[in-house]
């Protein structure tokens, strides 16, 4: 086996331009993924964040070396993935976003058959599969057909089956969506375990707010990258404040804050209303003062932090009004 | 509070399956023109209730009234009185966007000049006028959801069930298709919305959470996070990382601490008093620590504490 | 090329057999139902036809008559009528496939040394069997024929014998000529059909259907071994079902076996790689389960059924579809079992049938190998 070509700079992934349209039916044709470039680092979790349709799944496929790209570069684990893709499969562990193993089978044979398609050999292969399952807490369910699961486990098995040859680098595709809070807990401690290995992992996720455990985040919108920095940054570098007020009457804060000096943003949640501001400390007061005057009745008005939704939000509101009109 | 009409109300609803009991003793009333949700993960019995309600399927034992009609003994009453939208199988994508609505004005037998105003009504919601002849398979996400809303409340039902209503669809047009929902529900509309996505939860006017067919907690959406959380979060930054989390595993009066992104969020009894406490142990330990905050916990946290300790706990670990 | 990935995939492959239980049926159930069917079920004989007999006279040269047909294993003289009008009725409501009527002055005229004419009416709804029996009856009656002119020439102080003429046949590899020695080879070429249209071309677009697929292409496992691990399964099937056929066919049925068990080895083998080739590529460019068993029903199994020669003989079937059928595969196959079980034909005079076949073999296993790609689109 060549050297890993990138191991110096410690990248995992590197992205270069990558571009992939697909033929529309009765309708132009879609760029699914629009020049992207970006790179995951050894022992990073890295997220790409974005609605349904932004190009998640596709940059994941083409990086797995399953979907060619129309253009670009990428060099996943030390292979160029676009002229090599079988060598760099060994190195790497992909999760699709449907369930990708074999229903019929049980949670053991799906593991000794991926462990034989990546040469894992028997006698390593029994202690690394009980680590694992443990690790999932699957370790009494090894004979269980894999479709009598829970959505849970068959995430955490779609998992220990992309882990079994000690990949350098995992690509998951949305591997917490539907499962229940506590197994995406134990999904994601696995997650931080195998980043402080040295592991590089790109998730990808539909719910903005995941994207806050990441290390980085990346955010998607139709095939582009909008941003992509620690989630702590991105919020620090939002420029705007957010606010939140609760009150029994969510429907009269709305008539009146809606369109309020100073607000660019304003949803209306169950029990009140989160709105983006230019300046927390001089709308507070002022809004304070504007209820009172009509009685509207509120709690309190707080200032909290900015959620990637908001920032996504912010950053897109324009543009999708425009794309839409077609 | 005073009392409003009630829309839907269940009492001690069982469901079971053999010998697996998917519904177990729902108690619940929900008001009229309230946005109600029902928040579980799947396989908690939120379907399972949901087709009662609607008149699929017959409870086991107990009572629940829709809309004022008993959903055992008048099904077919109920039926005519909501509306039910489920994200994935509302729509042919085949039909155009016109057919879609008349196809539903036919089946919710509304007709003639009423399903003209309607139809026309459905269109201007969405905002699709002037996209009537586009097949609707071809339409983005946000789209497709307003029309399926639409299509699901042309003959005006009182209550409307929502079921996963916005998965998988952008913030923006997430955030519009709940501007409808709240606006049907000033008008008096009922929403029961079905959601295993926490974040979907906050716009509800009042949540239940269910857990293995129980209800384990019920309240607005910041009274949940307030009372169901054993005890306070705390947000704490400190490199290395991994060592401090080795650390914090055995500190004192810790109750839980797991990693988050770049930085570990600690259960402790109370904020206040342990941030210092924390900042001091860590420093003793040889790290120094940079940002510790009180954080608020998300509605995710409040199930993951519900579920975990206590009685509901037992029955996870199946 | 990675031996134990390869038998990675044969291995799964197996599991998914044994634990489908429609699949698992196929297997064993089918060789021999079908085996059965058309062991017993088709019957191109025809034995103890339903005839009705009017018999205007009565008398005992009519009787005589009557009593050639009866003994004849072809006719079942089933009732005697008395009108015209229960003849009738009895052919439209199939009673009866022919009747004999015999005319009031049959004794009458042939004691007067003159012709007489006896009437045969004809179910001919199925032209074939019609053409039989009218050749049977016409048959019985020359015979009776005979022997009445032979009568009237000793009669006139003439010694004759029997007619100068006469032929005597010998029937070779299907001695007592039943259909069903002529059916059962063939149907071996039905099942390897069967396990080629059903099962193999279900394989890949399984995986597709069920999203698999994708998981398994980012793995280093090469289209090469995944092709051969699917099929290697399906091919130990086929032999063996080769086998169980064999053994009813010529166990249970008694049709001959004259040829030599390494030749029907070795056709069946080759005939196998032909059915699991396009079985594979059929599953390769359906992208769901539906479709491809609808495809391999349409180019796989129908054609083996009608135009294999398994039933019906290719030379009787119009000039047209003879050509046609020299591009299926199965027609050599069914042309080579027949050979093997009931001609014992030498390995080495099989080639023009074997030869086709290879060739067959070649060329669809190289477009089933460059048909699929590890690749989503």
């Amino acid at each position: 086996m060549t050297e890993p070509l990138q191991i110096e700079m410690g990248l995992a992934i590197a992205a270069e331009g990558l571009r992939k349209s697909f033929p529309g039916v009765r309708a132009p044709d879609i760029r699914a993924v629009d020049g992207l470039s970006f790179n995951v680092r050894a022992g990073e979790i890295f997220g790409l964040v974005g609605p349904d349709g932004a190009g998640k799944t596709t940059t994941l496929r083409m990086l797995a070396g399953i979907m060619p790209p129309e253009a670009g570069s990428a060099v996943v684990a030390g292979r160029d993935v676009l002229r090599d893709p079988e060598r760099a499969k060994h190195w790497l562990g992909y999760m699709p976003q449907r369930f990708g193993l074999y229903e019929d089978l049980t949670v053991d044979e799906n593991i000794r058959f991926y462990a034989d398609l990546f040469g894992v050999r028997g006698k390593e292969r029994a202690p690394r599969s009980t680590q694992l399952l443990a690790a999932a807490g699957m370790s009494e369910f090894r004979a269980r057909r894999a479709g009598n699961l829970s959505g849970g486990m068959k995430q955490k098995l779609g998992l220990v089956c992309a882990l079994i040859h000690r990949p350098t680098v995992i690509l998951l595709d949305e591997p917490t969506t539907g499962v229940d809070p506590v197994s995406r807990r134990d999904f994601w401690r696995i997650l931080y375990e195998l980043a402080a290995e040295g592991v590089a992992i790109l998730t990808s996720t539909a719910y903005l707010d995941e994207a806050e455990r990441c290390h980085r985040v990346a955010l998607m919108n139709r095939g582009r990258l909008l941003f992509c920095d620690t989630p702590a940054n991105l919020k620090s570098q939002f420029g705007k404040d957010v606010l939140s007020v609760t009150s029994p009457e969510p429907q009269r804060l709305r008539s009146h804050l809606e369109r309020a000096g100073g607000v660019s943003s304003f949803v209306l949640t169950g029990d009140g209303v989160h709105l983006v501001v230019d300046q927390a400390a001089r709308r507070i007061p002022e809004f304070e003062a504007r209820l009172e005057i009509d009685h509207v009745p509120f709690d309190n008005i707080q200032q909290v932090e900015p959620t990637i939704e908001d920032l996504f939000i912010d950053a897109v509101a324009g543009e999708e009004e425009l794309n839409a009109r077609d | 509070m005073h009392a409003t009409e009630t829309s839907v109300v269940m009492e001690n609803l069982v469901k079971r399956f053999g010998s697996f009991v998917a519904v177990d003793r729902l108690n619940l009333s929900v008001r009229k023109g309230e946005v109600f949700g029902f928040l579980g993960p799947n396989g908690a019995g939120k379907s399972t209730t949901i087709r009662m309600l609607c008149g699929l399927l017959r409870p086991t034992s107990g009572r629940a009234s829709v809309a004022g009609y008993d959903v055992a003994r008048d099904p077919e009453a109920v039926r005519q009185n909501i509306g039910y939208m489920s994200q994935k199988f509302s729509l042919y994508n085949d039909l155009k966007v016109i057919e879609n609505l008349r196809l539903f004005a036919g089946l919710y037998s509304v007709t003639g000049k009423l399903a003209g105003e309607r139809i026309a009504w459905a269109l201007e919601m969405a905002d699709l006028n002037g996209r009537e002849q586009r097949i609707t398979g071809t339409l983005p996400g946000g789209w497709k959801q307003r029309l399926a809303l639409g299509c699901a409340v042309l003959h005006r039902p009182p209550i409307i069930f929502l079921d996963e209503p916005t998965s998988g669809v952008d913030p923006i047009s997430r955030r519009r298709f709940w501007d409808l929902i709240h606006q049907m529900a000033e008008q008096g509309v009922t929403v029961f919305v079905t959601t295993h996505y926490m974040e979907e939860a906050e716009y509800c006017n009042r949540l239940a959470l269910i857990f293995r067919g129980r209800i384990v907690a019920l309240g607005t959406p910041s009274e949940l996070k307030r009372n169901s959380m054993k005890g306070e979060l705390l947000l704490v930054e400190c490199e290395p990382l991994g060592r401090a989390l080795e650390a914090l595993q055995s500190a004192p009066g810790v109750m839980d601490v797991a990693v988050f992104g770049n930085a570990l969020h600690l259960s402790v009894e109370d904020a206040a008093s342990s941030a210092p406490r924390i900042d001091a142990f860590l420093r003793q330990c040889g790290l120094t620590p940079g940002k510790i905050e009180k954080i608020r916990p998300t509605l995710e946290d409040a199930f993951v504490s519900l579920t975990t300790t206590g009685p509901a706990a037992e029955a996870r670990t199946q | 090329m990675s031996l134990t990935r390869l038998i990675a995939i044969a291995r799964k492959e197996v599991l998914h057999i044994v634990r489908d239980a429609r699949s698992l049926g196929i297997v064993i159930v089918m060789p021999v139902t079908l085996m059965l069917l058309f062991g017993y079920g088709v019957n191109l004989d025809l034995k103890g036809m339903p005839v009705y007999v009017y018999d205007q006279e009565g008398s005992q040269q009519s009787q005589d008559l009557l009593k050639h047909f009866q003994s004849s294993q072809y006719f079942h003289v089933a009732r005697v009528v008395d009108s015209y009008s229960a003849v009738s009725r009895a052919l439209d409501d199939g009673s009866a496939r022919m009747a004999i009527v015999i005319p009031w002055n049959f004794s009458l005229q042939l004691g007067a040394g003159r012709p007489v004419t006896v009437q045969a009416l004809v179910d001919a709804t199925d032209d074939n069997t019609a053409n039989v029996l009218i050749g049977y009856a016409q048959a019985v009656v020359q015979g009776y024929s005979s022997q009445i002119q032979l009568d009237w020439l000793r009669q006139r102080g003439i010694a004759a014998e029997t007619s100068p003429v006469s032929v005597q046949t010998r029937t070779w590899y299907n001695e007592n000529l039943e259909s069903s020695v002529f059916i059962i080879p063939g149907v071996l070429a039905l099942v390897m059909s069967v396990i080629g249209a059903f099962l193999t071309s279900l394989t890949i677009a399984r995986e597709w259907e069920r999203g698999t697929m994708e998981q398994l292409i980012s793995t280093p496992v090469t289209a090469m071994e995944i092709m051969l691990g699917k099929l290697a399964p399906y091919f130990v099937i086929g032999m063996f079902d080769v086998a169980v056929c064999a053994f009813i066919a010529i166990a249970w049925f008694k049709v001959p076996f004259r040829g030599s068990f390494a030749a029907l080895t070795f056709s069946s083998a080759l005939f196998l790689v032909v059915v699991l080739a396009l079985g594979f590529y059929i599953s390769v460019i359906a992208k769901n389960q539906f479709t491809a068993s609808q495809i391999a029903l349409l180019v796989n199994f129908l054609p083996a059924f009608l135009l294999s020669g398994f039933l019906f003989a290719i030379e009787q079937m119009p000039v047209a579809l003879q050509w046609i059928t020299r591009i299926l595969p199965a027609r050599y196959y069914v042309s080579v079992l027949k050979k093997i079980f009931l001609k014992g034909t030498p390995t080495a005079m099989l080639s023009a049938d074997l030869v086709p076949l290879a060739v067959f073999a070649a060329l669809l296993a190289i477009v089933a190998t460059r048909s699929f790609h590890k690749r989503l689109e």
